[in-house]
């Protein structure tokens, strides 16, 4: 029932690298600046220099929400969604499901780890507690 | 300095919900109500004017689009425009202005016109953006497969890093969702006309937390119509002309809901800012207002963006009772989208229009001159300010 996002030039790094494990971000070569969502063009100098790196896959909770309404059949519900500032990539956040904890005992600002869920081509990011 | 745009009429069908009346009946009435309420005819309106188009992004959000409108009203318009890209909800009001600022139309009608509450069945729930489609693309595809498919969800990041940072609670968010449905006891046309108590707030079930069931606005079918005419044209009109004082349209971040650098702001700062360096009016001359709430999180965003009072100080400002009945400002006096029904902004602007005619039955905020009106939520915003002269 998920919906699945179309694979682009520019976001296939983005859902793919957890095949192997890893959270790719966007950067600009010639500056630096971390892109996301991932594009082809730096926004801040129009570099054409897109690279791919992958990040630590940690960051700390910006935000967060405990969602407790199954927007379609099926949904189990209630689950946490987190907005979390990547390590490693300055001004770039990820928004993803959190799993393996109790929803409600997410809080902001604390230490989120990476993992990734598979579904047909796609690798989903999904946060857990960093312990 | 003042646009040469004013507002001359403002009408609204009956709205409610699972009508299972065609859109485009709620259209013909809201045109028809708008018209008698600017005492022209059909054959004045030169102009048509929608957001965000005919759209299939969610079930029943935008169902016309200005073609089908034209043909269906038999309207002569030799200008039309539908913005689903602009400022916000409130793109085509603002498009409309400058259209008849520049001489390319006389008197535009603006419309808005859903059938969400139809729409919505026990697989298409409304508002859920590419709700059906196979892949998703744009910021939709970063947020709605990650399982964050509504905006509820994203609001509630927003009021979650607020209640961290400026300690509001959610008995601030239920004294606004209370305080509106005071005032939609006293309007006919709200969909939501029961007295809400703070318990029953409480009580209520969570959605997307820290926001419940009634910090959501209400998915209706309804339509409204705004029309909006050149200056000199509006001099002729029944009702006395609510000239644009000044607008703001911002995109002021990325054009996402999780990426703004601080979202304790949304794009409704940018816009406002914009509107308020555009005029010598205050915020101190302010009578009525109309303040997006799609959820209830929004309105103190909108106060704070709009200058009623500083950032992180809308909790104290609504515990002191500054935008209910009886406040000193007055907020979605028709009982807003959360008592009222989400006409996507459209019933707010009427509703500031009513007031300021002077024509709000129950509710009306004696000498109401000036009116405040903020659309969207998130990254999208538009402003206006409207005068009675
Ligand atoms: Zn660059």
């Amino acid at each position: 029932m998920r919906p699945l996002p179309e694979l682009t030039p520019e976001n296939t790094a983005f859902w793919t690298g957890g095949a192997e494990g890893k959270l790719m971000i966007a950067f600009c070569a010639d500056c630096s600046h971390a892109i996301h969502p991932p594009q082809l063009i730096c926004p801040k100098c129009w570099s054409q220099a897109i690279e791919f790196k992958p990040v630590t896959g940690t960051g700390a909770v910006y935000t967060f929400t405990v969602n407790h309404q199954p927007w379609m059949p099926d949904m189990p519900v209630p689950f946490a969604l987190a907005v979390v500032d990547l390590d490693g990539a300055p001004g770039a956040r990820v928004t993803a499901e959190v799993v393996n904890a109790d929803p409600e005992s997410v809080v902001i600002g604390q230490t989120m780890k990476i993992g990734f869920l598979n579904i047909d081509d796609i690798w989903f990011p999904q946060w857990e507690p960093a312990q | 300095m003042t646009l040469n745009a004013a507002i001359t009429g403002v009408g609204m069908s009956d709205i409610g919900r699972k009508t299972n009346r065609p859109a485009m009946i709620h259209l013909a009435e809201a045109a028809r109500r708008a018209l008698e309420c600017a005492g022209l005819t059909r054959a004045d309106i030169d102009g048509i004017s929608t957001y965000p188009g005919k759209a299939d992004n969610s079930p029943g959000m935008s169902p016309l689009g200005t073609g089908e409108v034209r043909n269906a009203l038999g309207l002569k318009t030799r200008w039309h425009s539908a913005v689903p890209d602009g400022p916000s909800q409130m793109a085509p009001i603002q498009v409309a202005a400058m259209a008849v600022a520049t001489g390319q139309a006389r008197h535009i009608l603006c419309f808005r016109a859903l059938t969400e509450s139809s729409s919505q069945t026990a697989t298409q729930r409304a508002s859920i953006p590419g709700a059906g489609r196979a892949r998703l693309g744009g910021w939709y595809s970063y947020l709605v497969p990650a399982k964050a498919m509504s905006a509820s969800n994203w609001a509630g990041w927003m009021a979650q890093r607020y209640f961290h940072e400026f300690g509001m609670t959610r008995e601030h968010l239920g004294l606004v969702a209370t305080g509106q449905r005071a005032f939609a006891q006293q309007n006919p046309s709200a969909v939501m006309r029961t007295p809400l108590t703070m318990d029953d707030y409480l009580g209520a079930r969570m959605i997307s937390s820290p926001l419940g069931l009634f910090d959501c606005d209400v998915p209706i079918d309804g339509a409204c119509v705004v029309i909006v005419s050149a200056a000199d044209a509006a001099k002729d009109c029944a009702q006395a002309p609510l000239t644009i004082a000044a607008m703001g349209a911002a995109l002021g971040s990325q054009e996402t809901w999780d990426q703004r650098p601080d979202l304790t702001t949304m794009g409704a700062h940018d816009s406002a800012a914009d509107m308020w360096a555009r005029t010598d009016l205050k915020p101190a001359d302010v009578d009525v207002l109309g303040l997006y709430d799609g959820f209830s999180i929004f309105v103190p965003f909108w106060l704070e963006a709009m200058g009623f009072c500083g950032h992180g100080e809308a909790k104290d400002f609504i515990a002191d009772g500054n935008i209910g009945p009886g406040g000193r400002f007055p907020v979605n006096t028709g009982g807003g989208q959360l008592s009222g029904g989400r006409l996507h902004g459209f019933g707010l602007l009427h509703e500031v229009c009513t007031q300021l005619w002077g024509q709000a039955g129950g509710r009306q905020i004696d000498g109401a001159k000036v009116g405040a009106c903020g659309m969207g939520g998130g990254f999208i915003a538009g402003s206006m300010l409207l005068r009675r002269d």
